[in-house]
């Protein structure tokens, strides 16, 4: 088997702090814990990423471009706005249910620990890919007349709001029923609420 | 020798007319042409005179749309363009209306037009002509772009044309090179209120500097300023579809600009803007000598 690249070696370095960071908490997590569990010397792991704070914005950043790729997938298909939100709530609790640590990142670090994030990761930045491609979805889907023109906060938090509680009340086991049960109102919710009037 | 002009006007507002007569070395000028017949300036011809046959013309001004049946001393304005078209050297169209149909694209005359186009597409008309005719588009047209233009016609300069053949010596460029307010386009600041000097009009105020050809802010007006300079949008006077609606807002799809500075595709507009958003410059957030 070849040797991992550089590259692979802090991929794998990421998604194992991401699941560490995600399941025991960010500040409970510390960077021995991280290199004991990835059999490397404390030392070697700083050779790759030089605090932990670096590490938890390095982590954002690659789940920002992962769900960026796949949502620009979806954009870059000739299909109808709601067939796009159909598809993007799918990706999302997709991703949810095979790498739950990824959301659960995004939910229970990034978002609840902002003082981690707030130098070189200010407003959007971290999470620039993702929203990017939301905000394309959303113009693209305006411009042509399917969606209602509003503030695109207003359309946002409603949109990866209410993705966002799904997938937080699956992780707390409080949904009766698998987050692929509600894919389909779900997604006639946010287009519902999203049409434009004369749709 | 001088190099005779002659300008004429179909539907037309005589703005051109008078923000000629704005060109600050005048004098020189008419050392070097002279007017076979102008609206409003002293020439050797009277419309009711240049309307009915053909007197000696190098470069044809044409200010204003072209229309059927529309009338000047009684003569189609359609067919006095045709009378001239074949024998003069060059034809120019004289701001917006006469390049694109402008404002007056709208009036009730039938196919009203510039003489090449109707917004962007091209009209049949005077296509015999095309390869004549140089588009100085502006509502109104800028003194100093015409000017020149003229003098290089005159010296018989290659000129390197666009798509609607506008000189790219001076539409090559975008009316946001030289905005002296580019701080705050780089940080997208808008917090504009109008005839202040502080902020940028693109995000929220509807300017369209970003995406209008012109060099309003390379070649100043009356020689001291432009539109955004002094606190006003630029509306875009020198492109096809000018006048859009709305001039002063900003038309936007769930808050993003509807229209990109040229050639910057969305996704890295959304990015890069994504990023300097983050960020809050307090001197720019206020007016400079509050800081």
């Amino acid at each position: 088997m070849a040797k991992p690249t550089k590259e692979e070696k802090r991929a794998n370095i990421m998604l194992q702090a991401l699941k560490l960071f995600s399941k025991e908490g960010f500040y409970t997590t510390t960077i021995p814990d991280i290199a004991k569990s990835l059999d490397m010397s404390v030392g070697n792991l700083y050779n790759y990423f030089k605090s932990k704070d670096i590490l938890a914005k390095e982590i954002i950043k690659y789940i920002s471009a992962y769900l960026g790729a796949e949502l620009r997938k979806i954009n870059e298909e000739e299909i109808s706005a709601k067939e796009k939100i159909d598809k993007i709530v799918r990706i999302y609790f997709k991703t949810a249910q095979e790498q739950p640590e990824m959301i659960e990142y995004f939910l229970r670090v990034y978002l609840s620990n902002r003082e981690v994030f707030k130098d070189g990761c200010e407003g959007m930045i971290c999470v620039s890919d993702f929203v990017t491609e939301i905000m394309i979805f959303f113009e693209e889907a305006v411009r042509n007349g399917e969606l209602r023109d509003q503030d695109f906060f207003s359309a946002f938090g409603l949109f990866m709001g209410y993705l966002g509680g799904m997938v937080f009340l699956n992780g707390e086991e409080v949904l009766p029923q698998k987050l692929d049960y509600y894919i389909a109102d779900i997604s006639h919710n946010i287009y519902k609420a999203l049409k434009s009037d004369e749709n | 020798m001088k190099t005779k002009l002659l300008w004429i006007q179909g539907l037309a507002c005589n703005g051109n007319a008078h923000s000629f007569l704005n060109y600050p070395h005048m004098e020189q000028f008419l050392e070097d042409f002279t007017f076979v017949h102008h609206p409003i300036i002293d020439a050797s011809k009277t419309l009711a005179e240049i309307v009915k046959t053909y007197h000696e013309t190098d470069i044809l001004l044409i200010e204003g749309a072209v229309a059927e049946d529309f009338n000047r001393a009684g003569e189609e304005i359609i067919a006095v363009i045709e009378r001239y078209a074949p024998n003069v050297k060059k034809i120019v169209t004289v701001g917006s209306c006469a390049t694109f149909g402008g404002v007056f694209k709208e009036s009730p005359y039938a196919n009203s037009s510039g003489v090449l186009f109707h917004e962007e597409t091209p009209v049949k008309r005077f296509e015999a002509f095309k390869e004549k005719v140089v588009s100085v588009s502006g509502c109104p047209v800028h003194p100093d772009v015409l000017v020149n233009t003229l003098y290089m016609l005159r010296e018989e300069i290659a000129l390197r044309i666009d798509a609607f053949h506008r000189p790219k010596e001076f539409f090559a460029y975008t009316v946001h090179n030289g905005c002296t307010r580019n701080e705050y386009f780089e940080y997208k600041v808008d917090n504009h209120r109008f005839g202040e000097k502080e902020g940028c009009m693109f995000y929220d105020h509807g300017c369209q500097a970003p995406f209008t050809h012109g060099s309003c802010n390379k070649i100043l007006w009356n020689e001291v300023n432009s539109k955004t300079r002094a606190g006003q949008p630029c509306m875009g006077c020198t492109e096809p579809h000018f006048p859009r609606p709305n001039l002063f807002v900003t038309k936007k799809n769930m808050g993003i600009p509807q229209y990109l500075p040229f050639d910057v595709p969305k996704r890295a507009y959304l990015t890069l803007s994504g990023v300097t958003k983050a960020f809050k410059i307090s001197r720019l957030e206020k007016r400079l000598f509050d800081v």
